[in-house]
């Protein structure tokens, strides 16, 4: 099956957008996603291995949390799963002072 | 039925001459036609951030003649601002985005009504701002204002036409809608600080925020007319790179804190707190390399307290015949020679033009044995932008 991966996680997959995976189920298929990614499974998985509330995962076109056996649904070849994390874009840094004064130092120290 | 966010009333405003020859295409689709455009006219719509997302928004919402917009930003304009942030010029930079946004908009639409508030959107203020509009759009750029539009929506019962941008991808929805999902039941939590990176940091497609904005502006145009099939329970992604546009199901989460069944949140929160940026996780947030990042306010606001600050600017001669700040001047490169001129037993606060240098610096006398240094960040620029405008930008 395709995993689709968002812009925020792809530094942790080489920079690609979508990942193929053989598993019999949703869990499974992030099982394989993550197996030698540790950075990425920090980022999707918390401590006891429960996918994080502010990631959301779709089969297809719905939300896992709302499928009938959850991450124990099962997956065809043919379906994808897409993972959408927050994001809090919209225009210039400004209203949390200190995160936006960090940001433009950081910006500054790469130039 | 598609809902429609200015309830029927007998006293919508009469169409003048003037508006009939502006808005003719309109009027004559039939989605729209007299009834259609007098809605627009008697709308209220709140666009909160005139930046990336809200340029756009707010130049679409003016043209399609919606009758009064409010803008919430207390932001200036900035020259990065420009690649994507449409409703300013070149020659507004350092000018308040209200102000530049308000004349382009009444350039475009004279009888526009625009309000502005000159602030950052608050729990304490939000209810009172929201309240007065019919439908809020928005387009800000960090979580807690994004929970706290969220909540202030919910609890108002005004939806919320939702856009958000990274790099090349894009989010759209309409939440907080009448029985649709709201964004808590989309994200029941915000990620942690530091986790997700910012525009700022991440970077952004200019085009992306013209793009999902003027979405945002279909979206809250069909609210008002009760037209066509609204964004509600559903998320838009967008992904420019590949022009490719996907749609996701959103359900509304009966266990949602504050649209469920047994909402837990009836009031707005504090959401700096909500979302993990309390000030320990935010001290620690800003340790970079181990040196303290404090903000141009920190500093402020020690220097007004009488606290004992060692301010060290490190940039060049020349850059401080332009401007500064008060601090010591040692260049650069001359720091290693001249420690003795820097106190060890007291705090020492470097600084240069955009905290860069100074990071270097603040680093450097760490390794000589300088217990307490930290670096301002944003440096005289930040001052100059959020403190005292009549420091000049270089």
């Amino acid at each position: 099956m395709t995993i689709i991966i968002p812009t925020p996680l792809r530094q942790y997959v080489g920079g690609q957008s979508k990942i193929e995976v053989a598993a019999p189920t949703v869990k499974g298929a992030l099982d394989a996603l993550t197996l030698e990614r540790p950075e990425l499974r920090k980022h999707l998985f918390n401590a006891e291995g429960k996918v994080r509330a502010f990631v959301n995962v779709y089969l297809n076109d719905e939300d896992v949390r709302y499928l009938p056996q959850k991450e124990d649904s099962a997956v065809m070849e043919n379906d994808t799963l897409t993972i959408i994390p927050s994001i809090a874009g919209g225009l210039q840094l400004s209203a949390l002072s200190l995160q936006s004064s960090a940001g433009t130092a950081d910006l500054e120290l790469r130039a | 039925m598609p809902m429609r966010a200015i309830k029927e009333s007998a006293t919508l405003p009469e169409l003048t001459p003037d508006d009939l020859s502006r808005y003719s295409r309109h009027l004559i689709l039939p989605e729209v036609g007299m009834e259609g455009q007098r809605r627009l006219k008697a709308a209220k719509v709140l666009c909160v951030g005139t930046g990336g997302l809200g340029s756009p928004l707010a130049f679409y919402l003016a043209a399609a003649g919606i009758g009064t917009l409010g803008l919430v930003d207390f932001d200036v304009v900035d020259a990065s601002n420009l690649q994507r942030q449409i409703i300013h010029s070149t020659k507004d930079i350092g000018r308040k985005k209200l102000d530049s946004a308000e004349e382009k908009l009444k350039a475009l639409n004279p009888a526009l009504n625009v309000v502005k508030h000159e602030t950052m959107l608050t729990s304490a203020n939000a209810l009172e701002i929201l309240k007065d509009y019919d439908v809020v759009a928005d387009g800000t750029d960090n979580f807690p204002t994004r929970y706290l539009v969220n909540d202030a929506c919910v609890l108002l019962g005004k939806p919320n036409a939702y856009g958000s941008i990274f790099r090349f991808e894009g989010q759209c929805s309409v939440f907080a809608a009448e029985d649709g999902p709201c964004y808590r039941c989309l994200y029941p939590e915000p990620p942690p600080p530091g986790l997700v990176p910012s525009c700022a940091e991440g970077g952004v497609l200019g085009i992306l925020p013209g793009l999902v904005g003027v979405m945002q502006a279909t979206e809250v145009i069909k609210l008002i007319l009760g037209k066509g099939e609204p964004l509600i329970g559903r998320l838009l992604l967008i992904d420019a790179l590949n022009m490719r546009f996907r749609e996701l199901k959103l359900r509304k989460n009966p266990e949602c804190p504050v649209c469920g069944t047994n909402p837990t949140v009836t009031q707005l929160i504090d959401y700096q707190q909500f979302c993990g940026i309390t000030a320990a996780a935010q001290q620690e947030a800003n340790l970079k390399n181990g040196i303290p990042q404090i903000s141009v306010q920190e500093l402020k606001r020690r220097i007004d307290a009488g606290e004992d600050v060692q301010l060290i600017d490190v940039r060049e001669p020349w850059e401080a015949q332009i401007a500064q700040i008060g601090g010591k001047l040692i260049p650069q490169n001359d720091v290693p020679n001249r420690l003795a001129e820097i106190d060890r037993d007291r705090e020492v606060v470097v600084h240069c033009k955009g905290g860069g240098r100074s990071q270097r610096i603040a680093e450097f006398l760490r390794q000589q044995g300088y217990e307490r240094v930290a670096n301002l960040a944003g440096g005289i620029g930040a001052w100059s932008n959020d403190i005292d405008p009549t420091v000049p930008k270089y």
